[in-house]
């Protein structure tokens, strides 16, 4: 019983629930004995909170047994938060030593919506430090394995969340996206990641790392259950000044809409820039399979060009490490989490506890974000990259003038062993470039499986980006093609995961 | 650290040509804090004003406080500046424990108001222009209060607490254009900036503007050139100037420290120095071993500000009467001459005869009031008019009731002594020290009679009709009651009671 809830989408768990065909409980209860069974060698959770979640789903069961209509349409249904929101009754440690056990006294916006739907938080998920990596290796919490091969790296920086929905500890998770960090792990584990666009979701509670590029978003391992839990974190936020103050996209509707399997009249650009060269050979078939598969949708296939993408990737680690340069400055030992007592100045405690707490990866980005920012090389770096990222954003403007949605492959690889790229960042970074452009624009964009590479057997992704507040489309097009692709491929990809050895 | 020789001052001016350049931080008086809803009371319990946002706590985010933007706007177009139709927030980085995110959100190079001025009015009625830079909005940091060191500085202190009630406060800060040409008179010009900027804000009503308490900052950029030179020299920057007299000192202790120094041969060092009040001296800085680089970029947390047009017509139009017009028809409608007018702001009696005027005095009462008996009190306490503890209000009242007749101007005097002991206000202390004048004409003429009784010979002189014998009768009854009778009403008293016996 408990192993076939584990493998139900959040849809069909939610109908179970609702009309009490199981219990919130019994759901609930699944997925932890699941955790408990495989996450010694998954690593997805940083912290289980089993009581909290079961007694949240007592409390949705109460109010189903005393007639109350459901709090929303994911009422009951299981959920893996990254570690980077808010939670008052749990830790938030972002994956890094400086904040082990910080106990916020607040809770993010995003966890408030959860938990006002009714949607069971059963942990949080493990993520590079301060989501900055591509493999959530950089976590300082040890690294999370990937469910189809555990001698791999899940993705990152969410890698605990898109880990946690391919080993079935949860059907639901929540991630952040600031260059690829939701999308990428999605490829990597055969999930499916949303990117929305940015303002979409509220960041209040989501510890930032690069400001003007972190995004919010639903992981699932279906359109579907994507498009019911956007609905659910998403729209304005008084708390968050960027957050857009317009309706929350049709995203259901559009969903429902595509699962009919009709694209025709839509235009599909393909991104000349994102393929080809540097993009692994089963990547790039799958890509293709995908475009044939889209075509026979009815879509209309056309190429586009947007030739200021392939200067994403170094406008990205500009901004980025500048702003983390930053909004990590807050983390000096005088108001909460490491203070490392070794000196007798505020300055020498700051240092000591700084050079303590943060790890490789988020050093080498301070630096290079406090070297970027420096008078005299301000205008050189920071300000060149923003200049870059206004041509890119008119690359984009320019594509949607010819198709109503983008696709590429979401990473030019799939999944890497764990310790390949660990220490050469740069190999690290360039998983990453077909994903940043979006971010850097503050577009759309999802990752959705597009089957598995020939030579590895492992799950690639296609990504289909979308302009801002184009997320309807977006997921028209996703759930048209997750549809057409599985009906192809003889089921849901998800369930070719291999079986994990379960603990006792 | 030797003493340095200074220069006698005539000399200062006659060899240099000072320039100023004056920092004016205001805290405003905001009901929340400029990026969230923290109340901005000052004197709380320290840390119970603090919130996720004003802390930096990982995860918060600010949020722009939409009054403290109309009060930036009101200020800009009060000092006649140019309001910039879009800015953006930046962040100057940089570490320190009072400062939670460790960064400012701060305007820095997008003010929202540039270009303007402000006239002054210096003592001997000449008037000067002062140019106004910019005026750009900030967040105030946390305080930090340094334990077990001489002199409450970080230096030698053997630890520090921090409250951040403060952190987040809006702050605007106002920066002049360098201040030229005013010679000798630079400190006063100095103190008239600081004067004029206080009494603007306090007629926007915006701020307390406490110097006292923090609400109103000066920071005092002093350099000199050689006379006849255009070539400004190096300039110190001058903090913890908490005073109106104290600018005045201060600007006048850096000439002075400066002609010292160029005149010996020396080169002035551009550093920061901090004013003493008690030696009226200035000090250097902790010397910063590497230039500060505040690595300012836009704030992302931020959307950028855009008033429309509409909304800076509308703020424009609930500008008050500006300090200057309001001190022309304050003069015109009490008939002062120029002098008494300066007196009174010079005194700083202005602002409280008004008060005291609005709370239902005749004005030449609420002068009288202000200008001697309080005016005397304060001066013996050696504290400032507006620092005694007491309300116009309550002076109205008196005055209230001196018309009325049942005090007399001894016993509103006992009244205002009782008021300032903190005995309460003016009625209670009437009550509680038994000062209402004898007005029950039973009691009095109980007392009349007896006086009338023991002078007979002064009833037939009455009776006589020489009535200005009364007055014997009326000081045995002033006497009797202890003054509290009304003189009046007791001779009224004495006129009939005598006759009719």
């Amino acid at each position: 019983m408990s192993t076939e809830l584990i493998r139900l989408t959040a849809a069909e768990l939610a109908v179970k629930i609702h009309s009490r065909e199981v219990s919130a409980v019994e759901v609930t209860r699944a997925h932890l004995d699941r955790i408990a069974a495989v996450d010694g060698q998954v690593n997805a959770f940083l912290h289980v909170a089993r009581e909290a979640a079961l007694a949240n789903a007592a409390l949705v069961d109460e109010s189903i047994a005393a007639g109350t209509a459901p709090a929303s349409p994911l009422a009951g249904v299981p959920l893996a938060l990254k570690d980077v929101f808010t939670t008052m009754d749990m830790p938030t440690t972002c994956g890094s030593r400086i904040l082990e056990g910080w106990r916020p006294p607040y809770d993010a916006t995003v966890t408030t919506r959860l938990r006002a739907a009714g949607i069971t938080i059963l942990g949080k998920t493990n993520m590079d430090e301060f989501a900055m990596g591509s493999s959530t290796e950089y976590s300082a919490y040890g690294p999370t394995r990937n469910p189809w091969d555990t001698s791999r790296i899940p993705g990152g920086s969410g890698g605990g969340s898109a880990a946690a929905l391919a080993a079935f500890e949860a059907p639901l998770a929540i991630g952040t996206d600031t260059g690829g960090s939701i999308r990428q792990p999605a490829a990597m584990t055969g999930t499916v990641g949303v990117k929305p666009t940015y303002g979409g979701v509220s960041r209040y509670g989501l510890v930032a790392c690069a400001s003007s590029l972190d995004q919010c978003g639903p992981c699932a391992r279906t359109v579907l259950d994507a498009a019911l839990l956007h609905e659910v974190i998403a729209g304005p936020d008084p708390l968050d000044s960027t957050s857009i103050d317009a309706p929350v996209p049709a995203v259901l509707e559009a969903v429902r809409r595509g699962a009919d399997g009709d694209l025709r009249g839509l235009r599909v650009g393909v991104v000349r820039e994102l393929g080809g060269e540097g993009y692994q050979a089963g990547v790039q078939s799958n890509f293709e399979a995908a475009l044939r598969q889209l075509e026979k949708l009815g879509a209309e296939v056309v190429e586009v060009s947007a030739p200021h993408f392939q200067y994403g990737l170094p406008a990205y680690y500009l901004i980025l490490p500048s702003e983390v340069s930053s909004n990590l400055a807050r983390f000096d030992a005088m108001r909460y989490g490491l203070r490392v007592e070794n000196g007798t100045s505020a300055e020498e405690v700051m240092a000591a506890t700084r050079e303590a707490g943060f790890g490789p990866e988020a050093k080498r980005r301070i630096m290079l974000g406090t070297y970027a920012l420096s008078s005299g090389y301000y205008d050189a770096y920071y300000g060149q990259a923003q200049k870059v990222r206004t041509l890119i954003s008119r690359d984009f403007a320019t594509a949607f003038a010819q198709a109503d949605v983008l696709v590429s492959p979401t990473a030019p690889t799939t999944a890497f062993p764990i310790g390949e790229k660990v220490d050469d960042p740069l190999a690290m970074y360039l998983n990453d470039l077909a994903t940043i452009p979006t971010n850097l624009a503050g577009t759309a964009a999802m990752s959705v499986p597009s089957g598995l590479a020939a030579e590895d057997g492992l799950p690639t992704g296609l990504q289909i980006m979308a302009p801002a507040l184009g997320e309807a489309v977006m997921y028209r097009v996703a759930a048209a093609y997750e549809a057409a692709r599985d009906a192809e491929g003889g089921g849901a990809l998800i369930h070719r995961v291999p079986p994990m050895e379960v603990s006792a | 650290m030797s003493a340095p020789t200074l220069v006698d001052y005539d000399e200062v001016v006659e060899r240099f040509d000072p320039v100023l350049g004056l920092e004016v931080h205001v805290e405003l008086s905001t009901n929340t804090k400029m990026f969230c809803g923290c109340p901005t009371d000052f004197g709380a319990e320290p840390n119970t004003q603090v919130c996720p946002t004003c802390l930096g706590l990982p995860g918060s985010l600010p949020v722009i406080n939409h009054a403290a933007v109309g009060s930036a706007i009101r200020i800009g177009l009060a000092l006649n500046c140019t309001i910039a139709p879009w800015g953006r927030f930046a962040r100057k980085n940089y570490f320190y424990p009072d400062m939670p995110k460790n960064f400012q959100t701060s305007q820095y190079d997008e003010p929202i108001a540039v270009n303007g001025y402000l006239d002054l009015e210096l003592d001997d009625g000449s008037v000067v222009r002062v140019g106004i830079e910019r005026a750009h909005m900030e967040e105030d940091t946390g305080k930090s209060l340094h334990v077990g060191g001489a002199t409450g500085r970080i230096h030698g202190a053997e630890y520090s607490l921090l409250d951040y009630n403060r952190a987040g406060v809006p702050l605007i800060e106002i920066v002049t254009k360098p201040i030229t040409g005013t010679g000798a008179r630079a400190p006063e010009v100095a103190r008239a900036y600081v004067t004029a900027l206080r009494d603007l804000l306090r007629a926007l009503d915006v701020s307390d503007v406490r110097m006292d308490q923090g609400s109103l900052r000066c920071d005092a950029n002093v350099s000199l050139m050689p006379r006849g030179s255009s070539e400004f020299g190096t300039r110190t920057e001058t903090k913890n100037v908490n005073s109106l007299r104290s600018v005045e000192r201060a600007v006048r202790y850096e000439m002075t420290r400066q002609a010292a120094v160029l005149l010996a041969g020396g080169t002035v060092v551009q550093e920061t120095r901090h004013f003493d009040e008690a030696t009226g001296t200035t000090s250097p800085g902790r010397r910063k071993e590497t230039a500060e680089d505040y690595r300012y970029f836009p704030e992302p947390d931020l959307a950028p500000i855009a008033p429309s047009d509409e909304w800076v017509e509308q703020l424009h139009s609930t500008l008050p009467e500006m300090p200057w017009e309001h001190r022309k028809r304050v003069k015109a409608e009490w008939g002062l001459s120029d002098e008494e007018l300066r007196d009174l702001v010079n005194a700083g009696a202005l602002e409280l005869i008004e008060a005291t005027v609005a709370a239902g005095a005749p004005s030449s009462e609420a002068r009288s009031w202000w200008v001697s008996y309080l005016a005397q009190q304060a001066n013996t306490r050696g504290i400032a008019l507006d620092a005694l503890p007491i309300r116009p209000a309550d002076v109205a009242r008196v005055i209230e009731l001196v018309a009325a007749g049942e005090l007399t101007n001894k016993l509103a005097r006992q009244v205002v002594d009782g008021v300032l002991a903190g005995e309460g206000g003016p009625d209670e202390v009437v009550e509680q020290r038994g000062l209402k004048v004898v007005s029950d004409d039973g009691a009095l003429i109980a007392a009349v009679d007896e006086a009338l009784a023991a002078q007979p010979d002064v009833v037939e002189k009455i009776r006589g009709g020489k009535v200005q014998a009364a007055g014997a009768i009326v000081g045995a009854v002033m006497k009797a009651t202890k003054g509290q009778a009304d003189a009046k009403r007791v001779r009224e008293l004495v006129l009939q009671r005598a006759a009719r016996e």
